[in-house]
């Protein structure tokens, strides 16, 4: 059963909709072990409602959804995590009151002792939380510092770090570099690499078609809560990814009014 | 190249950006400073005002005990609001939880421990429903608590009557209870054979006859102390303590990151419900009685207490060793009053102020922590 081509991920005419609101409307699509599949599409296409869906926040109106060949439901996030499915959230899902470690450890505290005395390893903790946050190019000061003092960027290598740390299985990553720098970018992009070449599943959405050039296996467009497609890296070329990301309008008449540069 | 490298390295343990904290802004980052800041304040002010006789160990027990009562109170709400949610009930679960423990005290004529029971299977399921009813609805807690804090001194007044034959007052509870080896965990003073020997050497102020003047902890300090401990154990050493502050800071973050949601949210709905059925407990115990009043605005107050000792009201932040000072302010300034020539009903006045300044400044605390601009 756990063959290499077992998808880790599969979901068939999935479904979601929020009361008369139709967000997801059939959506099929796997993800394997050594690959990245980048999901793309526009503004409100449902990218981050699949991905909620597949990480345990929203459960699917209908469709099947099936992990490691077997048929599932995840009712909350956590179940989603015991599975070995981490995911960056375009929201973070960060406490900004909360120290970077304990933020970093939330729902997954290392603990130390036994009986009445087990009890947090902050020690530990704030060990790892400073390396990982190293490993991605950012120097925190201070471990204990609260999120909310964090720019916007570190806030989402908090995320990433977080994710990347923890996934065992899949990581999902929804517009994981929308606010970083250009080193933390290619960190990133890095990572995702080096994720899946050590046998995991990643699942990364962004709007910038060079990004998911540079990592991706396999690209899965989303247009208007539906599958456009999926293509192979070697059958598709960038512009044409890039027009079928806008959800088919053709960019070419207003690149050529703004001179060419997108 | 490599002596950039040499240079990265070198730099990672100690961060340029990073001015050396200082112990006064290390403190400045802890949320029971404005407690502890209280605290000095009122004691300064008895110490200048009061008899000195409000200072000598008759006199701290004596401002301690009802310290002890609203603290266990306090500490317990503090949980709840560094957890996103308020409980208006717990005055009047107090008044409730005193009804059904003395009821099957005096009514029903079970033993101690088989009443205790009793009252904390009640707590367990009004603090489930209690809950559940915030979290299915979705509606603030503030709404769904106060009514409650309605419907449960009501309960008590109707159940009052029914127990009593016509009364609200039910009484007996101290002979019922008579016997029992948990009557002394529930009751009385601790430590007295220490007290006595403290006494018998001159350590302490004694009687003429030499027995010593206090003669012994009252066990509800000592409650209100180990609650106060092991609450702040939970918060800050513990997984549950962690996945407190996540719910109270960002429901919606902390369930994506793996955080039991409602879970949590339930025993601290339990928890708090449970304070106040030990308070029921110990209160009952120690007056024999119990009437429809017991424990007549103590949700407020404790707020105000968990407020002062630096929960802040939209939730994710606090301590309930802050919520334990705020108690102790509490009782010096109620029973301190009456060591002094400053007339009694101050103390209000006194209250709201606090409240006030305490909100004032967990805020700005609040802006410092968070980096809010
Ligand atoms: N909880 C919700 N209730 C109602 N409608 C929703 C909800 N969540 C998402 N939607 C709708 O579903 C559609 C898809 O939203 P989604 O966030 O998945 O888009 P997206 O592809 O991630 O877009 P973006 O690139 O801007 O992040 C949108 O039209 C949105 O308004
Ligand atoms: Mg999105």
């Amino acid at each position: 059963m756990s063959s290499i081509d077992t998808p880790l991920v599969e979901v068939r005419n999935l479904t979601k909709h929020f009361g008369s609101v139709i967000a997801l409307n059939g959506i099929s699509m796997v993800v394997k072990p050594r690959e990245v599949l980048c999901l793309l599409g526009d503004n409100g296409a449902g990218k981050s409602t699949l991905i909620n869906t597949l990480a345990g926040v929203h459960q699917p109106t209908s469709g099947d959804f099936i992990v490691g060949g077997k048929s599932t439901t995840f009712y909350s996030p956590r179940d989603a995590l015991d599975a070995g499915i981490a995911t960056v959230y375009q929201d973070l899902a960060m406490i900004p009151l909360m120290s970077i470690t304990r933020n970093f450890f939330m729902g997954r505290e290392p603990m130390v002792g036994f009986g009445p005395f087990k009890r947090m390893d902050m020690k530990f903790a704030d060990d790892v939380t400073r390396d990982e946050m190293h490993k991605i190019g950012i120097d925190i000061r201070d471990p204990q510092q609260a999120v909310g003092t964090l720019s916007g960027g570190e806030r989402q290598c908090v995320a990433i770090a977080r994710a990347v740390y923890f996934g065992a299985k899949v990581l999902i990553l929804d517009e994981p570099t929308s606010a970083l720098g250009v080193a933390q970018t290619s960190m990133v992009l890095k990572y995702v690499n080096q994720v899946r070449n050590s046998g995991l599943g990643v699942i990364f959405i962004t709007h910038n078609v060079r990004h998911a050039f540079a990592v991706g296996n396999r690209f899965t467009v989303l247009n208007r809560g539906k599958t456009l497609g999926t293509y192979e890296k070697g059958a598709i070329s960038i512009d044409e990814l890039q027009n079928l990301m806008a959800g088919g309008k053709e960019l070419q008449v207003l690149s050529d009014e703004l001179g060419g540069t997108i | 190249m490599s002596i950039v490298a040499d240079d990265k390295i070198k730099k990672t343990p100690a961060d340029e950006r990073l001015k050396k904290a200082s112990v006064a802004t290390t403190l400045l980052r802890r949320p029971e400073l404005g407690a502890v800041a209280g605290l000095v304040l009122v004691t300064v002010f008895f110490l200048l005002t009061a008899n000195p006789s409000m200072f000598t160990l008759a006199g701290i027990m004596n401002f301690m005990a009802p310290a002890a009562q609203l603290g266990i109170l306090a500490v317990g709400a503090s949980l709840l609001m560094i957890g996103g949610e308020y409980d208006l009930s717990i005055g009047s679960m107090v008044a409730f939880a005193g009804l059904v423990f003395g009821a099957a005290l005096v009514v029903w004529q079970v033993p101690l421990s088989v009443a205790i029971l009793i009252a904390i299977l009640m707590a367990v399921v009004i603090g489930v429903v209690n809950s559940q009813i915030v979290i299915k609805t979705g509606l603030p807690s503030f709404i769904v608590t106060l009514a409650f804090l309605f419907i449960l001194r009501g309960l008590t007044l109707v159940g009052l009557k029914w127990a009593s034959g016509g009364a609200t007052q039910l009484r007996g509870m101290k002979e019922a209870a008579a016997g029992s080896p948990l009557t002394s965990i529930f009751s009385g003073d601790a430590f007295q054979g220490l007290f006595a020997w403290l006494a018998s050497n001159d350590l302490i102020a004694k009687f003429p006859n030499g027995t010593p003047q206090v003669s012994g902890i009252p066990v509800e300090i000592l409650w209100f102390i180990v609650i106060a401990l092991l609450a702040t154990w939970v918060l800050l050493r513990t997984r549950f303590g962690n996945w407190i502050f996540a719910v109270g800071g960002d429901e919606r973050a902390a369930r994506k990151s793996g955080v039991p949601v409602v879970r949590v949210k339930t025993v601290l709905f339990i928890i708090t419900a449970l304070c106040a059925t030990l308070v029921a407990v110990l209160t009952v115990l120690d007056a024999g009685s119990t009437d429809a009043r017991r424990g007549f605005q103590k949700e407020f107050e404790a707020i105000i207490a968990a407020v002062i000792g630096g929960c802040l009201l939209t939730g994710g932040y606090g301590s309930a060793i802050g919520a334990f000072l705020g108690s102790i302010v509490f009782g010096m300034v109620l029973i301190g009053l009456t060591y002094t020539s400053i007339d009694q009903d101050w103390y209000l006045v006194f209250l709201g102020g606090m409240l006030l300044v305490a909100v004032m400044f967990n805020n700005v605390i609040r802006k410092r922590v968070t980096g809010e601009r």
